[in-house]
């Protein structure tokens, strides 16, 4: 039975709670701090998107300048408070720092960075001087972490950016699109708040492109235009009984969970997510959170073939959420409109296709699940049609960028983010709104 | 099992560590703690005139998240009635007969002074004395402590008194506010005094607190020079301990060492340039008296690892080690090797000879792990990136001899070879 108000306040408020805590004290940051080698050419940095001076920001806790290892911070990476919550640091800087090679667990490089950066927001420390305006305009579609990212470039060099945001809130997917107990709403709003405090960024919110307004006429008001507007709804499984009731779409599901009260949030007994990347678990994590009784990840490949991290992995485990490996969904079945049964293909291995992974076949065994909700996370689909409509060229809906990262094919028309990629990491939108802002530079002086 | 214990000028202690004449040997029931925890011997806190003491005391530098590096005080020596020490003096000697129980002494400067509290402290139970010609602060001032120790010629007349009168052993305590200390250790020596113990504390300022500006140790919004000691006077302590166990006046009597010896190893160390046995304070300050257990079991399985029986089998094994810069060899040489099997890619080697030294470790840049490698010819072998490193033995010194003949720095010279190398 899909139900809400499974749980008390209580346990809704333990299961939701802040995944990795901050440091309770100046000298448990220190002891952390200490730590690192302050290493020469640091693996961390290269490894972080956006290149944050990571041995610079640690060494600055170490000598108290907290101030100066928040600018290090946002000097690179103005979400850097956000990342350092979100951020899969076990593939990125804490994946590459050394003391991996010494068989030692790394330097805790996302715990100290928020220690630093939630400081300054706290404390609202004005870090950055903008420089005085100088008439250039800018339009902003998306007030994700690449328009954000963008936007606070370009305000400190003196430039007037409007950002045009279709929510009622900043943050993009930081905002609607991540687990709750990895980062709050409030939080990201306070982020929001910081990085426009520079002054010089106006966010209209509830403006969606192609029907509030017009590519045309943002090309007509601004000197340029920066297209952030991410990636759009799950794709379709295309299997008979995917409209039945109790079908969800993951990144629905917790957009709900990220505007509403969890009390209000429904969820099914028995639980199918399928898909094993980071969306995938954040679905199932908070499934199991919401009090369903059994969540099972179906995946059509094997572990080895999985896109989320092992940490998230192992977030899903310790929830107590099942994985079924090499398990394809083949149909869903039905009883008076609503969702009773998924059927799966086992599959096997076969030939790398064309991402270099194994092609999952099926083996023509089947085995079915009783479950009452199934959650698709199945990757994310591009605004094709939109893309279409404002002529932008594209690779299935895809903007394609020029050999500088940052123009498409439209003169003064400028893009970054998941609406180029498919869908990445927000540090990775940080980085392309950064590349995206010097590219616009260059065009408007 | 090796025997680790003492005897120093008829002194026995079961160990050569001894506790220095410093606040935790200041009262019976620091003193009584200390012998139960295995201290070998303690010198009690200085007596003499009734002094006054301030709040607040002691001051530290801190140094890559650990506490206390480096340790300083102002305090005085000690602030209770002269009865009530011997008093307890003669209690614990009473009870813990086994222990070493030497007397700090700084009397006023005249020789009556000094003879009564002599009498006094041997009527008590005293096995030895120290006499304290290093407090460098607040003593000083009354031509006490280390105003004595920094003039050989004072010093030479004090402790001329006090071998008129003592029948005790007799350690005359070193300053090292001084450019040597080899002229005091020789005019104490001159004077007959049967041991040296050095260093007493460095005059030092640890710090200005960035928020009051008022510098550390805080009194009432001043603060004075303090004396300075912990694990961070060490190497300056093996210095001037070195200097002593060389000079052939002041080597003829036996060294008690002090200055940051903190662990089993540094006391050997002390020891290997020359002391019999060594003192003990900032360590225990910081970590109680229970350090002690350790420093005997190392020093125990580092006997036995080296095959010595006694602590006189390898005391001032160390001392003709130390030499004069124009006896080393110009021939010998080695470089740096860099095992790329223990690497962790840090770059603290190259960017330390890059930036500071000879240009001397290649960078390949690879992604995220660079590789760095020695480049053999321009490597001086000054140890800087092996000092840097923070793997263990992964950049080890591999000795690469310029010729196979000795040749000192006078030699080269009066051959006429070539200067420049470059």
């Amino acid at each position: 039975m899909i139900t809400n108000n499974r749980l008390t306040e209580a346990q809704y408020n333990q299961n939701f709670s802040d995944i990795h805590p901050m440091f309770e004290t100046k000298d448990a940051a220190l002891v952390a701090a200490n730590k690192c080698l302050f290493c020469y050419d640091a693996p961390c940095t290269k490894a972080c998107p956006t290149s944050i001076d990571i041995p610079k920001f640690i060494k600055q806790i170490t000598t108290e300048n907290i101030k100066g290892s928040a600018h290090t911070i946002f000097q690179s990476n103005i979400l850097g408070a956000g990342c350092g919550k979100v951020c899969p640091v076990e593939k990125l800087c804490e994946g590459s720092c050394v003391y991996n090679l010494m068989e030692e667990t790394p330097v805790q490089i996302a715990k100290l960075q928020r220690y630093s950066t939630e400081k300054a927001i706290e404390e609202n420390w004005k870090l950055f001087e903008r420089k005085p305006s100088n008439g250039k305009k800018v339009a902003i579609v998306g007030a994700g972490p690449a328009g954000l990212s963008c936007a606070h470039v370009l305000a400190r060099e003196g430039v007037e950016v409007t950002i045009y945001e279709k929510e009622s809130k900043g943050g993009g997917l930081m905002t609607y699109g991540i687990a709750a107990y990895k980062v709050t709403p409030a939080f990201c709003e306070d982020e929001v708040n910081y990085i426009i405090s520079i002054g010089g960024i106006d966010i209209k919110y509830n403006q969606t492109l192609g029907k509030d307004f017009s590519l045309d006429e943002l090309q007509k008001n601004y000197d340029a235009v920066y297209l952030a507007f991410g990636i759009g709804t799950i794709n379709k499984l295309n299997i008979p009984g995917e409209d039945l009731d109790g079908v969800e779409d993951a990144i629905h599901f917790i957009y709900n969970i990220r505007t509403n009260e969890f009390k209000n949030i429904s969820v099914g007994d028995r639980v199918a997510v399928i898909g094993m990347g980071n969306t995938a678990i954040d679905a199932a994590t908070q499934s199991k959170r919401l009090g369903a009784k059994e969540v099972a990840m179906v995946y059509r490949r094997t572990e080895a073939e999985k896109t989320c991290t092992q940490h998230e992995l192992d977030i899903a485990r310790l929830d107590g959420c099942a994985t079924l490996w090499l398990a394809a969904p083949k149909e869903i079945i039905g009883d008076s409109g609503k969702v009773k049964a998924l059927v799966c293909d086992v599959m096997q291995l076969g030939e790398p296709d064309a991402s270099g992974r194994p092609t999952p076949i099926p083996t023509g065994e089947t085995f079915t699940l009783e479950v009452d909700m199934i959650i698709k996370a199945t990757g994310q689909k591009p605004y094709t049609a939109l893309v279409e409509q404002i002529g932008l060229e594209n690779n299935k809906g895809k903007i394609i960028l020029q050999s500088d990262k940052a123009s498409t094919n439209v003169k003064g028309v400028f893009a970054g983010g998941d609406a180029i990629n498919g869908g990445k990491e927000a540090v990775d939108a940080v980085q392309a709104g950064k590349d995206g802002a010097n590219a616009i530079l260059n065009f408007i002086f | 099992m090796a025997n680790i214990s003492s005897n120093f000028l008829g002194i026995k202690s079961p160990n050569p560590f001894w506790l220095a004449s410093a606040p935790p040997t200041d009262k019976k029931i620091n003193v009584l703690r200390a012998y139960e925890a295995g201290w070998g011997g303690v010198v009690w806190k200085t007596l003499g005139s009734q002094v006054k003491n301030v709040s607040s005391r002691y001051s530290s530098v801190d140094y890559g998240g650990h506490r206390v590096m480096g340790f300083n005080n102002i305090e005085l020596i000690s602030d209770r009635p002269l009865d009530i020490n011997l008093k307890e003096i003669t209690e614990v000697v009473k009870l813990f007969p086994d222990r070493a129980m030497i007397v700090s002494l700084m009397a006023d400067n005249n020789k009556k002074a000094w003879h009564e509290l002599i009498k006094k402290c041997e009527d008590a139970g005293a096995m030895g004395f120290e006499l304290n010609f290093g407090c460098p602060h607040g003593m000083t001032e009354r031509g006490m402590g280390a105003a004595v120790g920094q003039d050989p010629e004072i010093a030479k007349m004090v402790v001329e008194w006090v071998m008129e009168k003592a029948t005790i052993p007799v350690i005359t305590k070193l300053t090292p506010n001084v450019h040597s200390v080899v002229p005091t250790g020789k005019a104490c020596v001159e004077a007959g005094t049967n041991a040296l113990s050095l260093i007493n504390t460095i005059q030092s300022v640890t710090g200005v607190d960035l928020d009051t500006l008022v510098p550390n140790p805080y009194v009432a919004g001043k603060s004075v020079f303090g004396g300075y000691c912990g694990p961070a006077v060490k190497p300056i302590a093996l210095k001037f301990l070195t200097t002593i166990a060389q000079d052939p006046t002041t080597s003829k009597v036996p060294i008690s060492g002090i200055g940051g010896v903190s662990t089993w190893r540094d006391a050997v160390e002390f020891m290997l340039l020359g002391s019999s046995t060594v003192q003990v304070c900032t360590a225990a300050m910081k970590h109680g008296f229970r350090i002690v257990q350790d420093m005997c079991e190392g020093l125990n399985n580092w006997m036995d690892e080296k095959g010595f029986k006694t602590i006189d089998d390898f005391i001032g094994k160390s001392v003709n080690k130390i030499t004069h810069w124009e006896d080393l060899d110009i021939n010998y040489h080695h470089v740096a090797n860099i095992n790329q099997d223990k690497c962790i890619h840090c770059g603290l080697c190259y960017i330390a000879c890059e930036d500071t030294s000879h240009q001397a470790i290649n960078l390949q840049n690879e992604n995220p792990y660079n590789i760095y490698t020695i480049k053999e010819d321009d490597c001086v072998g000054c140890n800087l990136c092996k000092l840097v490193c923070p793997v263990d033995n992964c950049i080890t010194m591999d000795e690469k001899r310029v010729a196979p003949e000795y040749i000192n720095w006078k030699m080269w010279q009066e051959k006429g070879l070539p200067l420049n190398d470059h």
